[in-house]
């Protein structure tokens, strides 16, 4: 798409794009391959001399057992939120698609956390369960559950899983919605006819056409995952109890700014960037298949 | 709809409403606790109902800061959060706004690269590259000033693709007409343009406003000095002193505090929010 009439003023349109691209080179290329060179160099322990090492900052990222361990903390974590926030975001939309005199009061109420900042998120579910003074955790300990996110790696999990979780249902729900209310009535109302109850339809043909919608949101949710949850993991554990929480993006920061190893810090920053951009490419190849729907 | 039951419908209002009680009961108990004294909040059985310490926490919250540490009154976070929050909103409306207008209006030697350089961008968070970024604003000597917790976070391509996209929207016509009448290019810009980006403008400033007032990561690493810190980074501060002794009833006053100007842009905008939510995704 291309517009037909246009200005032909030749220094114009350079000075206009200034302000943007300045920017970027400054804050984004040049750190990005900053990134790049850095993951390729070791530096001595004063920071002062830096020699050129190859690919050892990656052999050695890949020889570290706290590497795979963080990687499957991304994964499990990633998996759990994703799993979660779309399903219940998805029990909530559709509930909310049906012709409800208060379905636009709902709206407003289910799609504020939204704006919630994800360390404050995480600092409200940390004050519920927190083990001394929280109000939820003395049911649990009167259940018998020993609970302690503070020791305890499953509880941890669980507990940035939750606040990580609560934090995305609304934007799941928002886009769910959205994807419900396109769905032609017709095609609801001709199953109905053939005699298909709620169910039914809601599995047979609602589900599948809304599969577009729920593709796009797990890689959104993906993303998500991957890098607006560092305030809540930061907010509630630190990355621990002993790692148990550290995901991939929460270890790039912890590496760099404690031990002060940023070659191993760069060459992990690199894995990640490779992971978001053939995140994106997946997105992008979804998006326009759906453009020729 | 199909069919119009009514059990459906009451088993819908039943699922949303503990929907939207899973969503407020954590910032409910918050408020509640803001509202104890200390030895209420810290003895674990906090009750279910406001208490008396109101005003008073949130005075103390505000204007005085925390007894245990050498801390920051809350004011003064609030003005560094909407500084930068506002900052970063203006900041990528004005930049991408003008380079949307170049990519889209004029026709010049390496438009496709200079779209390509701002559209890759999408790609890499700040969180990918937090100690490069670092080092350049500390090298341009940023550390602990609006504009390097500003800066940075402008740097991002969807300003510029939201407008493109509402720049490929508007008639030629528009153009042809105003050519016709003597415009050069920036009359059309200013009377033309302008006009009708309002709204986009608008969308693009509530998305921006609150993910610049919610930033966390960055701000926690540039800013040393505690009269540089925004509200989301102090309340983290809060808490670390140590958990038993930690303020809670002045943390949780901070919690409600951070919350509200965010979650005001939301409910009272809502129709600009989801606009802007739903243009830039696409």
């Amino acid at each position: 798409m291309e517009k037909s009439t246009v200005f032909n003023n030749r220094l114009l349109p350079y000075l206009l794009l200034f302000p943007q691209l300045v920017i970027t080179v400054v804050f984004f290329y040049w750190p990005a391959s900053q990134a790049i060179w850095q993951s390729f160099l070791r530096e001595d322990a004063f920071g002062l001399v830096s020699e050129f090492v190859g690919f050892e900052n990656y052999t050695g990222l890949f020889a570290q057992p706290e590497y795979y361990k963080s990687m499957l903390t991304t994964a499990i974590f990633s998996t759990l939120v994703a799993l979660l926030s779309l399903s219940i975001a998805l029990l909530f939309a559709s509930q909310a698609d049906k012709n409800l005199k208060a379905a636009g009061a709902y709206k407003t109420l289910m799609i504020w956390p939204y704006a919630v900042a994800p360390a404050v998120a995480g600092v409200l579910w940390f004050f519920m369960f927190q083990p001394s003074l929280g109000m939820l955790s003395r049911p649990l300990r009167g259940m018998g559950i020993d609970w302690n996110p503070l020791l305890n790696a499953n509880h941890a999990m669980i507990l940035v899983v939750m606040a990580s979780v609560w934090k995305q249902i609304s934007y799941n729900f928002l886009f769910f919605l959205a994807g419900l209310q396109s769905i032609p009535k017709s095609v609801i109302e001709a199953s109905a006819i053939d005699g298909a109850r709620p169910m039914r339809r809601f599995w047979t043909i609602v589900f599948p056409l809304l599969s577009p919608t729920t593709f796009f949101l797990l890689v959104v949710n993906i993303v998500y995952v991957f890098f607006d949850t560092f305030g809540i993991i930061d907010a509630v554990t630190g990355g621990g109890p002993a790692g148990a929480t550290t995901t991939m993006v929460y270890k790039v920061y912890a590496d760099g700014r404690l031990g002060g190893d940023l070659g191993g810090s760069a060459a992990q920053s690199v894995v990640l960037m490779v992971i978001v951009i053939a995140l994106t490419a997946i997105q992008f190849r979804y998006v326009e298949r759906k453009v020729q729907y | 709809m199909v069919e119009h039951r009514p059990l459906s419908d009451f088993i819908a209002y039943a699922i949303l409403t503990l929907g939207v009680f899973i969503v407020v009961f954590p910032v409910y108990l918050a408020f509640i606790a803001s509202t104890h004294d200390a030895a209420t909040v810290v003895g674990g059985h906090m009750p279910a109902t406001p208490g008396t310490h109101t005003l008073e926490n949130y005075y103390r919250a505000i204007f005085i800061g925390g007894s245990r540490t050498s801390r920051e009154p809350v004011a003064n976070m609030l003005i560094n959060s909407f500084v930068s929050a506002i900052g970063i909103a203006l900041g990528k409306i004005f930049i991408s706004i003008l380079s949307a207008y170049a990519v889209v209006y004029f026709r010049f030697p390496f438009r496709k690269t200079a779209f390509w350089i701002i559209f890759v961008t999408l790609m890499l968070p700040v969180e990918v590259r937090i100690y490069p970024t670092y080092k350049v604003v500390a090298d341009l000597k940023l550390l602990d000033t609006y504009a390097g917790l500003i800066l940075p976070l402008i740097a991002s391509a969807t300003g510029t693709l939201l407008f493109r996209q509402f720049f490929m929207t508007v008639p030629d016509e528009l153009l042809e007409a105003s050519r016709i009448d003597g415009a050069g290019p920036f009359r059309f810009f200013w009377d033309t343009l302008l006009p009708l980006s309002v709204t986009t403008m608008a969308a693009l400033f509530v998305i921006q406003f609150i993910y610049g007032w919610n930033q966390y990561l960055w701000p926690l690493l540039i800013t040393t000095k505690d009269s540089m810190q925004t509200i989301v980074i102090g309340i983290k501060k809060m808490l670390v002193a140590t958990d038993e002794l930690a303020e809670w009833q002045l943390a949780m006053a901070t919690e409600v505090l951070a919350m509200l100007p965010p979650v005001a842009v939301v409910i009272f905008m809502q129709r600009l929010f989801v606009r802007g939510l739903v243009q830039t995704e696409k």
